[in-house]
């Protein structure tokens, strides 16, 4: 009797399923606890992969729930790639439709955004400018330049205060309190840290990371918001780094 | 076949796997650790403190990059992307070494992430030979071809684990990586003989020795289950029989492996030293 890996994986990812007849103990018996091995080792790895990659999110469930939750979340997506430090790209959709949690409404950006801490954690370095040269340029050029942002820059928009959120379970912030915050991630050196920003603030930086000019980001922001201020969401940026180069036309 | 100056060239001494909560200590108080291994995974970003980190490191210590990804043994084709990420990592790294596990892990686009046994047959044996061809040219260099600690068999194979390490190394011009600790577990669980094992063992193939610890397990049927399970000290038959094992082959490049519930530096330095008491009189034997 052969056993291909179609049905050995079929059989790791369900635990209800019959062990494929082949797999024996040195006695020549049926392979069951010795199987269990190899099922165990996948589901707890994975898990904990999960744990590592979602604090927030374990620790606004508790270890008890976010491990049922994971259990669930391993066999629906098993990892797309070896890079395990990346699993997990399709948690906040997950969490959008897993009923136990239906009521936290923020559990998915919250989500997003611990992808995007990660995903910062890994980018490439990169060097930021002397925030002095932004002050060099004369005001009447200032509308055409763009700035570069960092590799390791992330923003995360949400309809919920995620920023107050992670910085309340994982950097004993304050209480949070109820408005739409973009969370914006940066890494000045190797750690990454988040600041929210309103969503017009998260709107202008969207805007210079595709490429637009200081002015057009500017219109874009205050589009969402009149009274856009664009000094915290710049103070924000230079605070972290995140401002690599600065271009003229 | 390859061009053999690409071979390892780690020293014959200890090393042990590197954990990030340990850069500081092994910077400041190596004690007896030479060299380090990295697990090849953790280092594909673009850049950040794990890269750095081993920048740092290489400097001063030769590196082992041990996949964990490849899936070697899986039936589908190796992943481009992946072994592109390990081409590039080795690439600008330069290991001492690149090893990888006689395993699957990948079966369609799902990466398991567990180490995955095979039947030994000539259909697996082709398929195994033919990957580590592709990884060794990929790479430009020798790869070393880690026996696997194992729980269950299967009715369909025909070979033992010895002949068939043999016959890959045979085939592909690869180097073995002999993991003690694998042997011990593997042998137990398949309630065969470990120094037989290590009898049949092509010794003079092997660049690199793991150590490591287990747990201790029975199955349903109150026969023992061993499980490699990297979270504690080696055990003293593990001891005895490396000890056994170096006395046979001579000195090697050994590493402790320790993944899970990592022990504060002085603890893996102290199973390192214990390495190295059992390297530095086959060392010098093999002087003279």
């Amino acid at each position: 009797m052969n056993v291909d890996q179609h049905a050995f994986r079929s059989a790791i990812l369900d635990p209800t399923a019959h062990v494929p007849d082949g797999l024996v103990d040195p006695k020549g018996r049926a392979a069951g606890k010795r199987f269990d091995v190899y099922r165990n080792n996948v589901i707890v790895s994975l898990s904990n992969a999960l744990a590592e990659a979602f604090p927030a999110i374990q620790k606004l469930l508790g270890p008890n729930n976010f491990s049922i939750l994971a259990g669930h979340f391993v066999r629906a997506h098993p990892p797309r790639s070896p890079l395990i430090a990346l699993y997990g790209d399709a948690m906040p959709a997950f969490l959008e439709t897993f009923e136990p949690v239906q009521k936290l409404g923020y559990l998915p950006d919250v989500a997003r955004l611990e992808l995007a801490l990660r995903q910062s954690y890994h980018a490439a370095d990169s060097q930021p400018v002397d925030p002095a040269l932004l002050q060099q340029i004369p005001p009447d050029r200032l509308p055409a330049a763009r700035l570069i942002l960092a590799p390791a820059m992330r923003l995360v928009a949400s309809d919920w205060p995620i920023a107050a959120i992670w910085k309340f379970n994982m950097a004993n912030g304050p209480k949070p309190a109820m408005r739409p915050e973009t969370a914006l991630v940066t890494r000045p050196e190797f750690d990454p840290g988040v600041e929210a920003l309103t969503p017009a603030g998260g709107a202008f930086v969207s805007a210079l990371a595709a490429r637009q000019t200081l002015g057009d980001a500017l219109a874009t922001a205050s589009g969402r918001d009149p009274a856009f201020d664009l000094m915290p969401t710049l103070g924000a940026l230079i605070a972290g780094g995140a401002i690599t180069a600065i271009e003229e036309e | 076949m390859l061009d053999t100056t690409a071979r390892n060239t780690l020293p014959l001494a200890p090393g042990v796997g590197y954990k990030p909560q340990h850069f500081t200590d092994i910077l400041e108080s190596p004690g007896p650790v030479r060299w380090l291994e990295i697990h090849a995974e953790n280092y594909m970003g673009d850049g950040g403190r794990p890269i750095a980190q081993i920048r740092h490191l290489a400097e001063r210590f030769p590196i082992s990059v041990h996949g964990v990804g490849l899936s070697i043994g899986g039936e589908a084709p190796l992943d481009p992307d992946h072994l592109a990420r390990l081409a590039r990592l080795v690439g600008w790294l330069n290991p001492a070494s690149f090893s990888e596990h006689l395993a699957w892990s990948t079966h369609d686009t799902e990466f398991l992430n567990d180490l995955l046994p095979l039947p030994y047959t000539e259909e697996t044996l082709a398929r195994v030979c033919s990957h580590i061809d592709q990884v060794q040219e990929a790479l430009g260099r020798q790869m070393l071809l880690e026996n696997p600690s194992t729980y269950l068999a299967f009715a369909e194979s025909a070979m033992s684990e010895t002949d068939f390490l043999r016959e890959i190394a045979r085939r592909t011009g690869c180097g073995l990586l002999l993991d003690v600790n694998n042997v011990f577990v593997a042998t137990t669980n398949q309630q065969t003989d470990p120094n037989a094992y290590i009898a049949e063992f092509p010794l003079d193939l092997v660049g690199e020795i793991h150590l490591g610890g287990h747990d201790e397990q029975v199955d349903e049927y109150g026969d023992p289950l061993l499980i490699d399970s990297h979270g504690t000290e080696v055990v003293d038959p593990v001891w005895k029989l490396y000890a056994e094992t170096i006395s046979l082959m001579g000195p090697r490049p050994t590493l402790i492996e320790w993944d899970t519930d990592v022990p504060d530096w002085s603890v893996l330095a102290a199973e390192a030293d214990r390495a190295a008491t059992i390297l530095a009189p086959a060392r010098k034997a093999a002087l003279q």
